[in-house]
């Protein structure tokens, strides 16, 4: 396959009041004609902005002497008049955020037909009836009358639809995709990495698909470069990537990603958070994080070696000079070898207490014409000691489940019974009694602490509300003790929130949750917005505390596999009612509800074997008009409820059998 | 670079790991009032602005006594002098060497020896003086009329927005009822009402002022109220009182500052329209907005009187702006890019 | 969207009616009516009352200022003479209207290529020029600016006329003058919008579609820019009103704004309610369309009912 595109030492630099940044230094790259090149990287690493040089659309960025072969010419040195001839034409680019990246006030018909008028001069109805075919392709129905539409009145996959009919409007040679599926739901994600792969066949495409989670490429990409700190650290075919990693920064993604079967003790991690590219140390940029790092790592970046024609890593561990490193084995290449752990006696756990009772709760929220019903009609409960995922797409009310289970939202309807006892009528137990015992974690680790204040006092905060420390000597020790217990040092107590980096705050955030001694911990989605190679830092520590101080936990998230990882329990919450609940691999391994079905199918697995199993496809729309009265939580088997009418509840009940 | 050259082999040693990495903090050192300081600074404009709001904060308090003459203290042998300034006078343009604008020397033809800086009034007041004194009093009511709205507005703005619901909603139906009326309008009909003077200027600003004050805090207040680390303090059982004085109002300081700021030029404006519509302070007690006024009708005769108060009054005006633009700029990290 | 409008419409009608009668019984406890004149007779005093309606009880005028006000009737000036106050507005109230809407459009225009301008070449001289008009015109106060104005060019350079209201060349000098605070609104106001417009992420989807300059700004950035200018108007338009009452003193035009002036110094009450009753009405009146038309104006918002 002959090379489209060639980059041959890229450098990209940005002013800032505080000196010169340096995203990309030095990327040299190809990619061949109808191949999927996936970018993989943490936020920093300069993919992002390496890719959008590539069409020359990093408004302030300076390309420094970089040669970009396209078509024989150089984009590089290219006026911006030569550019607008290739952009949208030639390459054209999908961007993150579907909300954001269509114009509000202009219907998505104009939107489309808008570049294919300009670049190629055709006429009205003709363009008109392009954009059609164009949206038809893209899976969008009703095209005659959606083309009328404004982007607000399309959902978040649909517009992301859209947004890749523009793309494709004058049909380009490369398609650059940057982190097209992160902002979308994993069910909706696996729907968009579909479309992309079937419509690279379809135009004879090349894409360049830019991501941060390795596990969602594994299917869709040919090659796989890894970049870090701007440069690129490992390139290769995915099989070489996957199966025969050679970079310590590779090692650790793909060693925090959770096993199929979930069952390991703790997930591999890469210490630390990337770098502040304002001042990048000498030698590797990696090398402080490194477990394997040579003396020479601090001294010289290392060079590429060649592994193979197609497969290079930049780390020094290939030098001939160098020792040899055993590889840590993955988590996700093992094998799902003991499918019969379930040994453990089950009897036992039935009998442990339940912390935790949730009754028939509903939450609304909105005036009568507009009434929203966050959560409906939700029973549960929480055995002492365990951990209970709850897992949900966006708006399926998990989040107002967790606050309302902690009072900060009051029910509409239903009781939460803490400890055998109604937390909502004042005479079962005080609030602020209650306090101390559950406590929550959240999910966005820079507005969930008050910038205002020192992490001291942030930590502190429900020692001084409840007077827990008798004087200001004690409250200091406390803090220490606290900062230690959740891996920060000590010394920085004094320090404010913003000189910390994502993970530390959230780390700050379980300091402050475990300050009062809770024993019921509600963590609402607690790694959703930190880097990769934090997350399974942070999943760690969780689990360390939970042994340690003999925590329960109501853990949130959307992402299965996590939840997979650290629940005993799980239940998934669609429309703001559970709809299925049973042990976590029993969920897994015998999934009943359609709705969980096509969640668990809609995974991305590091598994390149993995055969495109049909997706089960979750339709909204029979669900909803199909007996919804007769539907309620019913029990198939001890501890699996599912969420049925009586005629699924007998066919489920045959299953089981 | 060539990936088969030979290193000295103890290069390849194992590094140690230097200390334990997750606790490495990006040490600015900075806490947010400081960081707000060095971004301030950097707007030079806006510096200056604050030097000069300094300066003339200095002048208005001391200024008058760097003479002898009082406000009030009237010589009709020494009315409508020109400025003269000892050294200024070698510089013709600036009109600071005692000639009227048919450039006789007034102070030659009236005889007299001393000095007057910016010159004096119809009554041979003299008019550095009176702009001083004038301007303490501008200032005074601007800063009253601005604290005094800061201190409504930020109760009944955080109240409104943290109680939110019914009460939320019958104070906002008030503050439209008052948002409808054009604020000088009322003003004016207060001061019919009240008899111009310090006080009544002052609280008829008042009863408008502090709406917009009360909609920015209780905006930002709402927007505050669900951000999770509101929410963390309320699960870890914290009281109104501390939501607001811990977590709400502090965070809440830069958009207060930054309206306080244009607050006071607006007040200033206000007073000097009240003046120039016939509303003002009534002598002897004269503020820039009366003496712009007393200088307009004689501003074919004797353009002195009126530009000097219009430069200072335009200079506070100016700076003031300035000062609240580049304190946006440093508070606001919306604006910041 | 019905029902909005209405309950919008009576909202409004209620604040008017809140204004209505706080005016009316400000008024009745303002000191200095002008028939306190020491030297009027008892008897005319008395006559005086009885013609103006002065010497009924308060709750019965006030019910007859309402039902009047309904009527279209504001009363009668005590200045000129049983002159009614509706006609004295109407009278005047053209004037004020051609230089209100003369600055109003002047001033915006000028406001959006200067904050436009200065988007487009952000953080450069160019950029920081407008900045500085914005903020001089912004803090330069009207009676300030209005009189220099004079001075220099009407006066000193004699190039426009001074005073007076005869024609378009008399017009000139007080448009300028009430203009600035709307140049300086706009163009600032602009400024910030276009600039964060720019930086959206739609603007960098029409760039890599590889459009010229001209299209992506005009179409995707100063559209989506403009239609929030639309709702500073209601605060532009009181400016306007406040600074008639400067200007038009300053020179001399016979606008509804120089007659308000001279009723405040002469106590002419029943004028003083009337203006102020008519200025609180159009801004209100504005503030109103301003609101639906950014419904119009803005699918977001039209599509979804006009509800907030």
């Amino acid at each position: 396959m002959s090379n489209i595109l060639e980059v041959d030492n890229l450098h990209v630099s940005f002013d800032s009041y505080d000196g010169e940044i340096e995203a990309v230094r030095g990327v040299s790259l190809n990619l061949k004609k109808g191949e999927t090149l996936a970018i993989v990287g943490e936020s920093g690493s300069g993919k992002s902005v390496m890719c959008k040089s590539l069409m020359k659309l990093n408004p302030t960025g300076r390309l420094k002497d970089a040669k970009i072969m396209f078509e024989g010419k150089d984009i590089a040195s290219m006026s911006e008049k030569q550019m607008r001839k290739i952009r949208g034409t030639k390459i054209s680019m999908v961007f993150q955020d579907p909300m954001t990246s269509l114009n509000p006030t202009m219907p998505i018909g104009k939107q489309i037909i808008e570049s294919m008028r300009y670049h190629d001069k055709i006429t009205k109805t003709k363009a008109i009836e392009r954009a059609r075919e164009l949206l038809r392709i893209v899976g969008i129905t009703n095209v005659e009358q959606r083309m009328k539409e404004y982007p607000h009145q399309f959902s978040g996959g649909m517009r992301q639809r859209v947004v890749i009919a523009i793309a494709l409007s004058c049909y380009p040679d490369i398609l650059i995709a940057d982190e097209p599926t992160t902002a979308l739901d994993v069910t909706i994600q696996a729907q968009i990495l579909d479309l992309l792969d079937e419509l690279k066949d379809k135009f004879g495409m090349s894409i360049v698909f830019i991501t941060h989670d390795l596990a969602v490429v594994s299917n869709i990409a040919d090659r796989v470069a890894v970049m870090y700190a701007g440069k690129i650290v490992e390139v290769g075919k995915v099989e070489e990537i996957f199966k025969n990693p050679q970079h310590p920064y590779t090692w650790g993604l793909l060693g925090s990603i959770p096993t199929v079967d979930g069952k390991e003790e703790e997930l591999m991690t890469i210490a630390g958070s990337p770098p502040n590219l304002l001042n990048i140390p000498q030698g590797d940029a990696f090398a402080k994080r490194n477990d394997y790092a040579l003396e020479i790592d601090y001294v010289e970046h290392p060079p590429m070696f060649k592994v193979s024609d197609t497969h290079y890593a930049a780390t020094w561990l290939l030098h001939e000079q160098a020792p040899k490193v055993e590889r840590p084995e993955f988590n996700f290449l093992k094998k799902a070898s003991s499918e019969e752990s379930t040994d453990e006696p089950e009897v036992e756990e039935y009998s442990k207490d339940t912390i935790l009772k949730v009754e028939n709760l509903k939450i609304q929220f909105g005036s009568k014409e507009n009434l929203v019903k966050a959560v409906d009609d939700i029973t549960l409960d929480v055995k002492q000691g365990e951990t209970l995922g709850i897992v949900g797409e966006s708006g399926s009310g998990k989040s107002t489940l967790g606050r309302a289970i902690l009072g900060l939202y009051k029910p509409t309807e239903g009781t939460v019974y803490y400890d055998g006892k109604d937390v909502n009528d004042g005479k079962g137990h005080k609030r602020e009694d209650l306090a101390q015992q559950m406590q929550m974690i959240f999910q966005d680790p820079y507005s969930s602490i008050n910038p205002r204040m020192t992490v001291a006092d942030i930590i502190a905060e429900g020692l001084d509300i409840h007077k827990l420390a008798e004087n200001p000597k004690q409250r200091m020790q406390r803090i220490q003790e606290l900062l230690e217990e959740v891996g920060l040092n000590k010394e920085h107590a004094n320090r404010y929130p913003h000189e910390f980096s994502g993970g530390q705050r959230q780390r700050v955030g379980i300091a402050r949750a475990l300050a009062v001694n809770p024993k019921f911990i509600i963590a609402d989605e607690p790694i959703s917005a930190l880097d990769v190679s934090v997350q399974a830092q942070v999943i760690n520590l969780l689990k360390k505390l939970q042994n340690t101080n003999n925590l329960t936990y109501m853990f949130i998230t959307h992402d299965l596999s996590m939840a997979r990882y650290i629940s005993d329990r799980i239940g998934v919450m669609y429309q703001g009612k559970i709809v299925e609940m049973a042990k976590t691999d029993v969920l897994f391994s015998n999934p009943l509800h359609s709705y969980t079905k096509s969640l668990l199918s809609a995974i991305p697995l590091p598994d390149l074997e993995q055969q495109k199993t049909k997706r089960v496809v979750f339709d909204k729309e029979k669900y909803h008009s199909a007996e919804p009265l007769g539907r309620k939580l019913r029990e198939v088997a001890p501890g699996h409820l599912v969420e049925c009418t009586e005629k699924e509840f007998a066919h489920f009940k045959e299953i089981y059998k | 670079m060539d990936p088969n050259q030979k290193y000295d082999p103890k290069l390849f040693e194992r590094a140690s790991r230097p200390e334990e990495d997750s606790s490495e903090v990006h040490d600015t050192g900075l806490t947010f009032w400081r960081d707000a300081w060095i971004q301030f600074r950097r707007n030079k404009a806006a510096l200056l602005g604050l030097i000069v709001i300094g300066l003339i904060i200095f002048l208005a308090i001391f200024g008058p006594y760097f003479n002898s003459y009082g406000s009030d203290e009237q010589n009709m042998s020494r009315s409508n002098l020109p400025p003269k300034v000892p050294l200024l006078e070698k510089v013709s343009w600036l009109g600071m060497d005692g000639t009227d604008s048919r450039g006789v020397d007034q102070y030659e033809v009236k005889g007299i020896d001393e000095n007057f800086w910016f010159g004096t009034d119809e009554l041979g007041r003299d008019l550095w003086t009176r702009v001083w004194e004038g301007s303490r009093i501008s200032l005074y009511i601007a800063f009253l009329a601005a604290g005094i709205d800061l201190i409504i507005g930020v109760i009944y703005g955080s109240v409104s927005a943290y109680y939110g619901g019914r009460v939320d909603n019958v104070m906002q139906r008030i503050l439209e009822v008052l948002m409808g009326i054009p604020e000088l309008i009322l003003v004016i009909l207060l001061i019919m009402l009240l008899q111009p003077g310090i006080l009544s200027i002052t609280l008829a600003m008042i009863i408008t002022g502090w709406v917009g004050m009360a909609r920015i805090v209780r905006g930002q207040v709402l927007k505050l109220k669900n951000q999770e680390f509101v929410l963390a303090s309320r699960a870890l059982g914290a009281k109104d009182n501390r939501l607001l004085m811990k977590h709400l109002i502090p965070n809440t300081m830069g958009p207060i500052i930054i309206t306080t700021m244009f607050t006071v030029p607006v007040a200033i404006f206000t007073e000097a329209f009240l003046s120039f519509i016939g509303l003002g302070l009534q002598p002897p007690i004269a503020s820039l907005g009366t003496l712009v006024n007393d200088g307009f009708k004689l501003l074919r005769i004797y353009p002195h009187l009126m530009v000097i108060s219009s430069v200072v009054i335009s200079l506070i005006m100016i700076s003031f702006n300035i000062v609240g633009d580049g304190l946006r700029d440093a508070l606001d990290p919306r604006m910041k890019r | 969207m019905k029902r909005y409008v209405i309950s919008r419409i009576i909202f409004m009608l209620i604040t008017l009616l809140i204004i209505i009668s706080f005016t009316f019984f400000l008024m009745q406890t303002l000191p200095g009516s002008p028939f306190n004149d020491e030297q009027l007779s008892e008897f005319q005093r008395e006559q005086m009352n009885e013609r103006y309606g002065l010497n009924e009880p308060v709750p019965k005028q006030y019910l007859n200022y309402l039902t009047n006000l309904v009527k279209g009737d504001l009363g009668v000036s005590f200045q000129y003479d049983g002159r009614p106050v509706t006609g004295i507005i109407k009278e005047r109230i053209g004037t004020s209207a051609v230089l209100g809407i003369q600055s109003l459009i002047f001033g915006t225009i000028i406001g959006l290529a200067l904050g436009i301008i200065g988007a487009l070449y952000h953080n450069t001289t160019i950029d920081y020029a407008s900045i500085i008009i914005a903020v001089i015109g912004l803090s330069i106060p009207n009676f300030v600016f209005a009189g220099l104005l004079q001075y220099w060019v009407g006066v000193k350079l004699e190039w426009l006329p001074v005073a007076f209201w005869r024609g378009f060349e008399y017009t000139i000098l007080p448009t300028i003058a009430l203009s600035m605070f709307v140049i300086a609104t706009v163009a600032r106001y602009i400024r910030t919008e276009m600039i964060e417009v720019l930086s959206e992420d739609y603007m960098l989807t029409a760039k890599s579609k590889g459009l010229s300059r001209f299209t992506m700004i005009w179409r995707h950035g100063v559209r989506n820019s403009m239609i929030p200018i639309i709702t500073i108007m209601g605060p532009l338009v009181v400016s306007l009103v406040t600074g008639t009452l400067i200007v038009e003193k300053i020179f001399s035009i016979p606008g509804l704004g120089d007659q308000f002036v001279d009723s405040i110094l002469t106590n002419d009450y029943p004028v003083i309610m009337g203006v102020t009753i008519f200025y609180s009405a159009l801004f209100i009146f504005v503030v109103f369309v301003v609101d639906l038309l950014y419904g119009v104006l803005d699918p977001r918002i039209r599509l979804s009912g006009g509800d907030k």
